[in-house]
């Protein structure tokens, strides 16, 4: 158990490529943390670099107040959990749970009890003498954390660990990681590209784009307040819509229709609107109707203002003509700075609604 | 028989990558995310392999261009330099240049059998499903015969008394005279090499074929009505880092590894018998004492391969698809 | 699917007798009498001679010492087979093991020098490979017999296929798991390779036992024979004999060939992959 700092973690590759810049993040002890972006955002070099997988080229990586820099993967203290699971083929479920061990050096009772135990946490007892290839998907990450669990860590790595897996098998072992997670508190660094995922199960969420942290922060903060468009866009579905606006004289306006009173500065603006903060109403902001998607419980109706694309949730089912009318609510539309890409604070002093 | 195995479709290619990076200076990229960083520990595994290589590869080699410059006294007094005189002398001999001809022509004729005959039976076999399994290992069985049993057999058949192959000549009004005459033994050399290596063409070109994708066939299937055009828009073109890895192979074959076919076919007596370069090297090194002229030729030979590697790596992989 | 011709099975099965033909006639031909095949040519069905050639073949003291026996040749040959195919993997495993698990320094350029071997075979530089041999007192050793063969990289360059297609966790979570380069050899790569060293075995052990050229060069002493070597040496003696001993010949041929073709018809699976794939 141990709190992990990075401390404006770099990395640059042997080609001169940054693959993460500037990367600070405390991480406390028993908290998962989950990192999310787009392929190639760096968040898997960042755990790489945890593990001692990949060389830090800056800054300082501390488990447990150690710097651990220059330590190998063995000594770090740490366990991790891969995408396609890395288990040793050629050994049994057993075997594979004690190899670390093994090499450490702990009495046959210590690993047998420890073994023991994580199947038993995992429900893996009956398979502790079968080869990986005998095993279902699910049941080979169960194994990989096993693996994880018997080395009682100072924290968890997970990097990508349920890519592997259909849709339903990831629903359910995403719960089981986090219940798991949560009685062994076991500090976790968690890798994923999917920002279900990362909402899920994150006590914390570290979007990163590009090598630079986007934003830290709890998934519904970081929903209901991203920081910038990229995040923005990224977390939650469906996506958030970005709109070119303006502000003139105190009115936000969007493709020449007025949505609300503003106390900001004049000047372009990207507006952001969720889905789900929109209606359908009598009035409102027209919108061209594209396409509808059925969901069940409810439907997406994807449409135009003006040239610009916008999504509206809506949970009736009454048939609709090519354009409706779109009502918001001030309070919950986004502000981004146009050129930066930034989130700006609103200032909404009266809600005006377009005829 | 070679001991060129193994995935060299695949290995192939990445040499042939390799060969591309290294001519353009470029490092070639780890093998792996993750490696070892230890000084000391790779020489340690590397060491019985380089021992192995530069004693006995390596050694040999330099050895066989210095020997090539000089003029070694048969009776073992001492060795003079001459120069060039050595790769002038074989450059300018007509039995050289006949052998060199005789050797090219035999490459060209065995490489196109072996390959032509091989595909076609892997074709076919891979379209049976009755009986495919018994096709296979009978014609597989035959890879593992050793080249100097193959050439002992085929002597047999083609033999002056009791020869099947002597016997159907006769019966078509030819008088078949192996050993003796020397488009006849050059018939029986190419008849036992092509024998010997349909086999190996066989194995490749059928898992090649088997691993076309099933979509793929039915795709194909869709889209060309006639077989002959599916295998030659479709198949064929799959087919040819196949083919392509396996003409190098054929080639280096009937350059080298036809040897012992030769041994006991020409058996040490080259009047008007035709002949390999490898075996006339063999021959004037072993049976001639002539060691300054059959290290000329050494090296001139090691210059062809070279060649032909680097052309075939150059010309040929442009023109193929890897898939 | 497309409609089997009958056209199909001819030429398969044609394809099947000229392979096949000549070796079934060996073998029913050594089953003769030598005066017997001298006139009546070669022989499709067996004859009553059979345990006579054989027992002669390997059991009669021949060669200019007397001392060689079919036995004795059987032996090399498998010590020849064994030892070359152990030898090559072996070799060759450590060899791709440093090439693909480490980086230091020279590494591209050892790469470079032990590929290179694949250019040129044993054959072009038979000569100079005989007088390093004699220099090094190994004519006639069963180390002069197989170390020089393994001087050629297919081997490695198969296990650096192979090891490269090993998925790259697997070591991230070895090291993890605290195995340094030896144990991590030891305990997880060999185990991992078995299929891939059966089936080189097979492949190296056919190549090894096949070998014509070199033990030719290698041994004068005839106690070093091998099969090949033996086959060789029977049709030296034919030279001016009336009648040339047909049956015992193709029983050495049988002899030579039964081994390795045996163990492609039983491992022909296995032989296969090893010669077509890279294994996952």
């Amino acid at each position: 158990m141990a709190e992990l700092t990075l401390k404006s973690v770099g990395k640059t590759y042997a080609g001169g490529v940054d693959a993460v810049t500037d990367v600070t993040i405390d991480i406390k002890d028993g908290e998962f943390i989950v990192l999310v972006g787009p392929s190639g955002c760096g968040k898997s070099t960042l755990l790489r670099m945890v593990a001692g997988l990949e060389t830090v080229t800056r800054g300082d990586v501390q488990i447990g107040g150690r710097r651990v820099n220059d330590l190998d993967p063995a000594e770090r203290d740490i366990a991790m959990v891969f995408q396609n699971y890395a288990l040793y083929p050629h050994m049994s479920v057993r075997d594979n749970m004690a190899y670390g061990l093994k090499n450490r050096g702990e009495s046959k009772a210590v690993i047998e009890e420890r073994v023991a135990e994580a199947a038993r946490m995992l429900e893996l007892g009956q398979y502790l003498d079968r080869k990986p290839r005998a095993l279902s998907g699910g049941q080979r990450q169960r194994v990989a954390m096993g693996r994880a669990i018997v080395r009682q860590p100072a924290a968890f790595l997970f990097d990508e660990p349920l890519s592997n897996l259909d849709a339903k098998l990831r629903v359910s072992m995403r719960m089981e990681i986090r219940k798991l997670q949560q009685r062994l508190g076991t500090t976790s660094l968690y890798v994923t590209h999917d920002q279900l995922e990362a909402m899920t199960l994150a006590d914390r969420l570290v979007v990163l784009n590009g090598g630079r942290i986007e934003q830290i922060g709890a998934p519904l903060e970081v929903y209901r307040k991203p920081a910038s468009t990229f995040v923005a866009s990224f977390i939650g579905a469906p996506a958030m819509s970005l709109l070119d606006a303006h502000i003139e004289g105190g009115q936000l306006l969007l493709e020449g229709h007025a949505l609300a009173r503003l106390g900001n500065a004049a000047g372009p603006v990207t507006l952001g609107l969720r889905a789900e903060d929109l209606r359908i109403v009598d009035t409102g902001l027209p919108m061209r109707v594209d396409y509808i998607e059925e969901l069940g419980a409810q439907r997406i109706i994807h449409g135009m203002v003006g040239d610009q694309a916008l999504a509206v949730t809506d949970t009736h089912d009454t048939p609709l003509g090519p354009e409706v009318r779109v009502a918001l609510d001030p309070a919950r539309l986004h502000l981004f700075d146009a050129q930066t890409g930034r989130r700006m604070d609103k200032r909404v002093e009266q809600v005006s609604v377009p005829a | 028989m070679t001991d060129t195995p193994l995935n060299m479709v695949e290995a192939d290619r990445t040499l042939v990558m390799r060969l591309r990076a290294w001519w353009s200076g470029e490092t070639a990229t780890p093998a792996k995310r993750v490696q070892f960083d230890r000084p000391l520990t790779p020489w340690l595994f590397l060491l019985p392999q380089l021992a192995v290589v530069v004693i006995f590869f390596y050694w040999p080699s330099v050895q066989a261009v210095t020997s090539s410059f000089y003029l070694e006294d048969p009776f073992g007094f001492g060795a003079t330099f001459v120069g060039m005189e050595n790769y002038t002398d074989a450059l300018n001999s007509s039995e050289y240049l006949g052998t060199a001809a005789f050797t090219a022509f035999f490459c060209v004729v065995v490489t196109a059998l072996a390959l032509g005959i091989g595909l076609l039976l892997a074709v076919k076999a891979d379209k049976v499903i009755r009986g495919a399994e018994s096709y296979k290992t009978l014609l597989i069985s035959v890879y593992a015969i050793a080249p100097p049993v193959a050439g002992l057999i085929g002597m047999m058949f083609f033999d002056m008394h009791m020869g099947p192959l002597k016997d159907l000549a006769a019966w078509f009004g030819y008088d078949l005279k192996v050993g003796i005459n020397y488009w006849d033994t050059a018939t029986a050399l190419i008849v036992i090499a092509v024998w010997k290596q349909i086999p190996y063409n066989f194995i490749f070109f059928l898992s090649g074929l088997q691993s076309v994708p099933v979509s793929v066939r039915e795709a194909a299937l869709i889209d060309a009505r006639s077989g002959w055009r599916r295998f030659w828009d479709i198949t064929l073109p799959l087919l040819a880092p196949t083919a392509f890895f396996l003409l190098v192979i054929n080639i280096t074959y009937t350059m080298f590894d036809t040897f012992p076919i030769i041994d006991v076919i020409v058996k040490d007596k080259p009047a008007n018998n035709p002949m390999t370069l490898v075996y006339k090297v063999y021959l004037d090194g072993f049976k001639g004492n002539d060691i300054g002229g059959s290290s000329a030729q050494s090296v001139i030979l090691m210059g062809v391969v070279a060649l032909l590697t680097v052309l075939q790596f150059r010309f040929l992989e442009r023109r193929v698809h890897y898939g | 699917m497309q409609k089997i011709k009958p056209f199909d099975h001819l030429i398969l099965i044609l394809g099947a007798l000229f392979l096949c033909a000549p070796v079934v006639m060996a073998l029913m031909s050594s089953t003769h009498t030598a005066v017997d095949v001298h006139s009546n040519g070669l022989s499709l069905l067996p004859g009553g001679n059979g345990i006579e050639t054989y027992t002669k073949v390997l059991t009669h003291r021949g060669g200019f010492t007397g001392d060689v026996t079919g036995l004795l040749m059987l032996r090399n040959s498998l010590i020849m087979g064994l030892g070359f195919a152990v030898g090559k993997i072996v070799l060759s495993m450590m060899a791709a093991y440093a090439l693909v698990y480490f980086r230091f320094r020279f590494a591209t350029l050892l790469f470079w020098a032990i590929f290179a071997t694949l250019l040129l075979p044993l054959e072009v530089r038979i000569m100079p490979s005989y007088q390093v041999m004699s220099e090094l007192h190994l004519l006639n050793t069963y180390t002069g017999l197989i170390v020089p063969l393994l001087a050629s990289a297919t081997g490695t360059f198969f296990f650096r296929q192979f090891f490269r297609s090993v998925p790259d966790e697997l070591l991230e979570a070895a090291r993890i798991d605290g195995a340094g380069p030896v144990k991590f050899f030891i305990d997880v790569l060999v185990p991992l390779s078995k299929t891939m060293m059966a089936a080189i075995f097979i492949i190296m052990f056919i190549y090894g036992w096949n070998q014509y050229l070199w033990p030719l060069l290698m041994t004068t002493d005839e106690s070093f024979y091998t099969l090949m070597r033996g086959i060789k040496s029977i049709l030296q003696v034919w030279v001016g004999s009336q009648i040339p001993d047909y049956n015992e010949a193709f029983a050495l041929a049988v002899l030579a060939m039964v081994p390795p073709v045996a163990v492609v018809v039983i491992f022909q699976r296995m032989f296969i992959k090893g010669l077509t794939e890279s294994d996952k």
